[in-house]
């Protein structure tokens, strides 16, 4: 393997006679965003669940962090520091903004049987959980319901819940999901600047985020990975135009 | 402020659960000090219960099996220290005891072993699967109980004597209420500390969104399996109290009504509300006493009553009265 810190290899799922995902292989390298893109149905999210855990895959290996993780279930692979998003915002629709994050904060600190300080009143929980709401934004949400808020902020705040696990990956499955063209630039411009601190697996179906922010595109179709290149590559590839971005156009 | 107001109703509660029996006390009317008493256990059987299934989520309909568990704890270790016959004698000799403290403590222990034993197996399921399987644990030790001779069987067992405790004279109706009161202050004030820890931010994040649980790298199972077992410690702890009220245990305290009447407890009073198993339980006794002497079918208006809170308001008494949460 190369120093990817994710990669799969023959990744295969099948549910009746679909192929959800046939023989992915694909690596997510240190620094990079690599977008996941195709047309709908195509098993994207999908291959997001396997990656995440979530479904088994029928066949085939993924490495996290030179590990095999076959074996792990999501609970585990979220504790080595596989963050992933939703494309609906799943989210503590009781808990405020704030207790939302600290949920993460304290599983990260791995020190979740406490049971007599009260969790609002911790400071080695709360600060950086502040900080965090600060950076996407939400500071000043952070004592609203997570039911309350615009779903634009829900989006935010599925972004502050992954950050808050301090990753060492990003799978984000569709982040900018119903979000207007000015809360979409904003995200694109913050998940810009998120690539120093872990690499980002972006499904995503806005092709303008996808451009501006992927160093490498693959396209799935029909659970396969047809083409696999920088923003150029996949632009100018005929496969791609044909299957994908001319059905568009 | 619903919160302010929450609290206002809370103090209500709690200074009527003191007060009614202080009156009862001045105007010689120990039959009402029992029931206030009554009140007073019942509250903490779902104050236990409440954890799982107003925190948690999770509907269980056989913590009559931990109630029992606390009674037949209470029954057995008096029987055999009253009839002077050791437990057991090999390997080593264990008695009876008479003494709440160490009975609470034996009723402790069993229930968290037997409630980790069924939390163990009935948390892999989920909804209407967990309930029939927790009804399912709890009948089994019900006919288990019914088909044991040796305390009583269907008959049950006496407790001639209230056992005791040190510096209190239990057989008084006041200071026997007192000592129930102070156990439930303790069962609320600790479920209060609980729910605002860590442990109660994660119980109550796997009764909203499993899922999410799962995606921050916390298993639901295990938070759920620890609360499952704190919640039966409660609930065995108000079964203890309870043989002692009525110095009298039965396989009643084990049956799939008694399951049923501490889930109406925290049903009627407000699911997931600290004061809600304290307002459910003393409704539920205000109920049974006013109508029950009147009315053969008192359990009817019950009834309709439960079905209108199911309905129409979801946080109870308690939430009708104080308005609904901001946020948990």
């Amino acid at each position: 393997m190369s120093d990817a810190i994710l990669s799969l290899s023959d990744v295969t799922k099948q549910f009746g006679s679909l192929l959800a995902s046939d023989s992915v292989t694909l690596d997510l390298r240190p620094g990079e965003i690599h977008a996941l893109i195709g047309p709908n149905g195509a098993g994207k999210s999908t291959l997001i669940k396997q990656i995440a855990g979530e479904i088994k895959s029928d066949r085939g290996d993924i490495h996290f962090n030179g590990q095999n993780i076959n074996a792990l279930d999501a609970v585990a692979r979220s504790r080595m520091g596989l963050a992933r998003t939703f494309q609906v915002s799943s989210l503590m629709p009781e808990f405020s903004v704030l207790q939302n994050v600290m949920l993460a904060r304290q599983s990260v600190s791995g020190k979740v049987f406490r049971f007599f300080k009260p969790v609002l009143g911790d400071k080695s929980l709360v600060d950086p959980t502040m900080a965090q709401l600060e950076r996407v934004g939400l500071a000043d949400r952070a004592q609203m319901r997570a039911a309350d808020i615009s779903h634009g902020e829900r989006r935010q705040l599925e972004m502050a819940v992954a950050l808050a696990l301090e990753p060492k990956a990003f799978l984000l499955d569709e982040p900018m999901a119903g979000m207007g063209p000015e809360g979409s630039k904003r995200l694109t411009g913050f998940l810009d600047g998120l690539r120093g601190q872990a690499p980002i697996l972006l499904v995503e179906h806005d092709m303008d985020a996808v451009f501006a922010l992927a160093d490498r595109i693959s396209v799935l179709v029909y659970g396969r990975i047809i083409a696999t290149g920088t923003v150029d590559e996949i632009r100018g590839n005929d496969d791609v135009k044909r299957a994908y971005l001319g059905e568009e156009a | 402020m619903t919160m302010n107001r929450e609290f206002l109703i809370n103090s209500i509660l709690a200074i009527a659960l003191i007060a009614v029996p202080l009156i009862a006390l001045g105007m010689d009317e120990p039959f009402i000090i029992t029931l206030a008493t009554k009140v007073a256990i019942f509250a903490m059987a779902g104050v236990g219960l409440n954890l799982v299934l107003g925190y948690g989520g999770l509907v269980s309909f056989g913590h009559a099996a931990f109630f029992g568990i606390g009674g037949y704890a209470a029954g057995i270790l008096a029987s055999h220290a009253l009839n002077y016959e050791p437990i057991m004698e090999s390997p080593f000799l264990i008695e009876g005891t008479t003494q709440m403290i160490v009975i609470w403590i034996v009723a402790l222990i069993v229930s968290a072993l037997v409630a980790l034993v069924i939390g163990a197996i009935t948390l892999r399921t989920s909804g209407v699967y967990f309930i029939m399987i927790t009804l399912a644990f709890a009948q089994m030790i019900y006919y288990f109980a019914i088909s044991w001779p040796a305390y009583g069987g269907e008959d049950g067992l006496s407790i001639y004597v209230r056992n005791g405790f040190p510096g209190i004279n239990t057989l008084d109706p006041i200071s026997f209420f007192a000592l129930c009161a102070v156990m439930l202050a303790i069962a609320m004030v600790f479920s209060a500390v609980l729910i605002r820890s860590r442990f109660g931010l994660a119980l109550q994040g796997a009764r909203q969104n499993p899922q999410r649980m799962t995606a921050v790298g916390i298993a639901p199972f295990r938070i759920r399996l620890v609360a499952f077992v704190i919640s039966a410690m409660i609930t065995a702890l108000a079964g203890a109290l309870y043989a002692d009220l009525n110095r009298f245990v039965s396989p009643t305290m084990l049956s799939w009504h008694m399951s049923g009447e501490i889930m109406v407890f925290v049903i009627l009073g407000g699911v997931g509300r600290l004061f809600g198993p304290l307002a459910g339980a003393a409704l539920y006794i205000i109920l049974e006493h006013l109508l029950g002497g009147v009315w053969e079918f008192w359990q009817l208006p019950l009834g309709v009553l439960l079905l209108l809170v199911v309905l129409f308001a979801r946080g109870g008494l308690v939430g009708v009265l104080a308005g609904e949460r901001k946020h948990v």
